[in-house]
């Protein structure tokens, strides 16, 4: 017994050494949203084959994320939502964001059959507003010709726990809706006027499965991989779009702002499907800091240039819509514009200038 | 690795000391980290405390965009979920107590029944909460169809029965262990002077081990109001008032893992911590209270 335990301390201790081993390595620390993780575990993976870099990427959820970027304990954080003037006067030092894909929530739900429901922004405000509460309501039926409405109650399901697909919901419905501004607002946690609240997508999904005559929303990649129904939703242009990875990119296809922190929410873009947004890493601009070396901080740079153009292509199997040319000029600009000492990195060096070599 | 050169080398006495000592610091620890977590919860609730002042105590609103944060939603929520979990599951763990306690001390079925019924203790609560919801929820449902309540099928009264299932064996081993205990002097004069097993069971059995079945009651209590996952998943989280048996409610514990993990903004997150800190205290005063109600029924028990 004794013998083995000392077997086992000696075990311990030789994967401790191996563990510490290889600290030449070169590594990058990034923890922040969950959305994009399956998109940025593989990205990481694929990048450390071809790079020989690691990245270690913690998905504790946006808020956290930005937490860690404030008490510079990562390299970079990420984040669905952006840090807002406000909270950006807690931080220290300027933060660039640099989108690197979108998402986009979509609207399911239970009816008998299953069918595809055209849905109307202020229909869907008031039906998450609790005002509109049967599935046979006629503004439903008006815009579903067709459609076998049943005569049902309508059970709002929206997320208990905060998340960025409930920020860019909320913010939806805030721009399309005056009552929902005013009353319920835009935020990763909202004061629900009505329904139940579930954790995580896969709760609302859940509940939405087994409560029939329930609506609910949830990201679209959760809901493309478990094959459920979802609306199809009027934009500005006065079109139903369906929400597919195609449309959610077109959304970004429209007047950005330089240091990309926009909402792409009820876009302009003709054929953008109007729920979309941004998702986007974060880490300072000036990468001097804490004691970093020109090594790390061009790692970093070059990890999330590498995101931006050549890991593009690894976006749409995994249900992500990747950065339209618009978006990604900008983001371009703005890896650029990061600085080691108050030196750029990337200025004066050839870089592939579009995403054409990344096989577009 | 380490152990063996002292305890075996040195003299009985120094390893005697030593033992000892190391019993005091384990005691120790556990008051420090009891003081170090409410110090914790304390400091970090402060901008809270400064911002919302006592509303925070009766708000009854919770919205996070809007800056408001009232914290009587999920207090009430906790409470309401918990004792109705308490009322529900007495009968059933006293039921068990006796039984184990009395009728069937012995013999394979008592072991088996015994770690049964423990057995429910080590079951992890996502599993009970994903049962809840799979199994629970429906046939709740089905009920409120058939009272005409609306049939969301979560809500409060899911969330109790769920915790009253999980708290059984709480109650319910510590009862039987103080029924075990009873002298045999005590119920033999009993059944000596005619009466009969029921009887004994109700004048003598009970009333003897009157303060431990209720400590183990609180027991259960406090594992009820501190419950997060289970509960979590069979509400609705509705961060508002209970409005009834089948609304749909939230609990302190609930809330806090629910949006913890987002939040941002110093007062948000602070109000937050503030009511962890006030589950600590509810927790808190629960356990006192049950001491003092055992110390009484345990003197009038004398």
């Amino acid at each position: 017994m004794r013998r083995s335990v000392t077997l086992a301390w000696a075990a311990i201790l030789a994967l401790a050494c191996a563990a510490a081993a290889p600290a030449a390595e070169r590594r990058i620390v990034g923890a922040g949203a969950t959305f994009p993780y399956p998109l940025y575990s593989k990205m990481f993976d694929v990048y450390y084959r071809q790079e020989g870099v690691k990245v270690n990427y913690q998905a504790i959820g946006s808020g956290g994320g930005i937490r860690q970027v404030q008490s510079r304990t990562v390299d970079f954080g990420a984040t669905d939502a952006f840090i807002g003037d406000e909270e950006m006067a807690a931080f220290t030092g300027a933060v660039l964001h640099v989108p690197t894909c979108l998402g986009a929530v979509v609207v399911t739900y239970n009816l008998p059959g299953g069918p595809t429901l055209n849905l109307a922004p202020d229909v869907v405000a008031d039906i998450f507003l609790g005002k509109l509460t049967r599935w046979d309501d006629e503004r439903i039926v008006e815009a579903n010709p067709g459609v076998g409405l049943p005569d049902m109650g309508i059970v709002v399901v929206r997320r208990s726990d905060g998340s960025g697909t409930t920020f860019i919901f909320s913010d939806y419905l805030s721009k399309v809706s005056p009552e929902w501004k005013e009353t319920v607002g835009a935020g990763k946690v909202v004061n629900w006027p009505c329904g139940l609240g579930a954790k995580g997508n896969p709760g609302v999904a859940g509940l939405v499965k087994q409560l029939p005559g329930s609506i609910g929303y949830v990201e679209l990649v959760y809901a493309v991989s478990n094959g459920m129904p979802v609306a199809n939703i009027r934009n500005r242009s006065g079109r139903f779009i369906a929400p597919t990875v195609e449309s959610v990119s077109q959304a970004a296809d429209t007047e950005l702002p330089d240091d990309m922190r926009v909402s792409i929410t009820d876009t302009g873009a003709e054929g953008g499907y109007p729920i979309s947004g941004f998702t986007w890493v974060i880490f300072y601009k000036e990468q001097d800091y804490a004691g970093r070396t020109l090594e790390q901080a061009r790692d970093l740079i070059d990890l999330v240039w590498w995101m931006t153009h050549e890991g593009q292509k690894l976006a749409e199997p995994l249900h992500y819509a990747r950065l339209g040319e618009v978006a990604l000029r900008k983001a371009e600009t703005l890896v650029r514009s990061a600085v080691y000492g108050g030196e750029p990195m990337l200025a004066g060096e050839a870089r592939p200038a579009s995403a054409a070599e990344a096989g577009r | 690795m380490w152990g063996t050169g002292t305890v075996r080398g040195g003299a009985p006495a120094t390893s005697e000391a030593v033992f000892e000592r190391l019993l005091h610091i384990s005691g120790a620890g556990i008051l420090a980290l009891l003081a170090v977590v409410f110090v914790t919860l304390l400091v970090h609730s402060f901008p809270a405390v400064k911002d919302l002042g006592a509303a925070f105590l009766y708000g009854r609103v919770w919205d996070p965009v809007g800056g408001e944060h009232g914290a009587l939603p999920f207090v009430l929520g906790t409470l309401f979920t918990s004792f109705l979990a308490l009322g529900i599951s007495m009968p059933f763990s006293l039921a068990i107590s006796i039984y184990l306690g009395e009728y069937c001390t012995e013999g394979p079925f008592s072991s088996f029944l015994r770690s049964a019924v423990d057995l429910l203790a080590g079951i992890p609560s996502v599993i009970y909460g994903f049962w809840g919801l799979f199994v629970l929820v429906p046939l709740v449902r089905s009920l409120q169809i058939k009272l005409g309540a609306m049939p969301y099928g979560v809500g409060v009264f899911t969330a109790s029965l769920v915790l009253a299932i999980m708290i059984v064996p709480y109650s319910a081993s510590l009862g039987r262990e103080v029924i075990h205990l009873v002298p045999a002097d005590q119920k033999e004069a009993a059944l000596a002077l005619g009466a009969t097993r029921a009887e004994v069971v109700r004048k003598v059995i009970l009333p003897y081990a009157r303060s431990g079945i209720l400590a183990g009651v609180l027991l259960a209590l406090g594992r009820a109001l501190g419950e997060t996952m289970a509960v979590t998943m069979v509400i609705g989280n509705s961060n508002v008032v209970p409005q009834g048996l089948f609304s749909p409610a939230n609990t302190m514990a609930g809330v806090i893992a629910n949006e913890f993990a987002e939040a941002t903004g110093s007062v948000y997150l602070s109000a937050l911590v503030e009511i962890g800190l006030l589950l600590f205290v509810v927790g808190t005063a629960v356990n006192i209270l049950g001491r003092r109600v055992i110390k009484r029924a345990s003197v009038e028990a004398a």
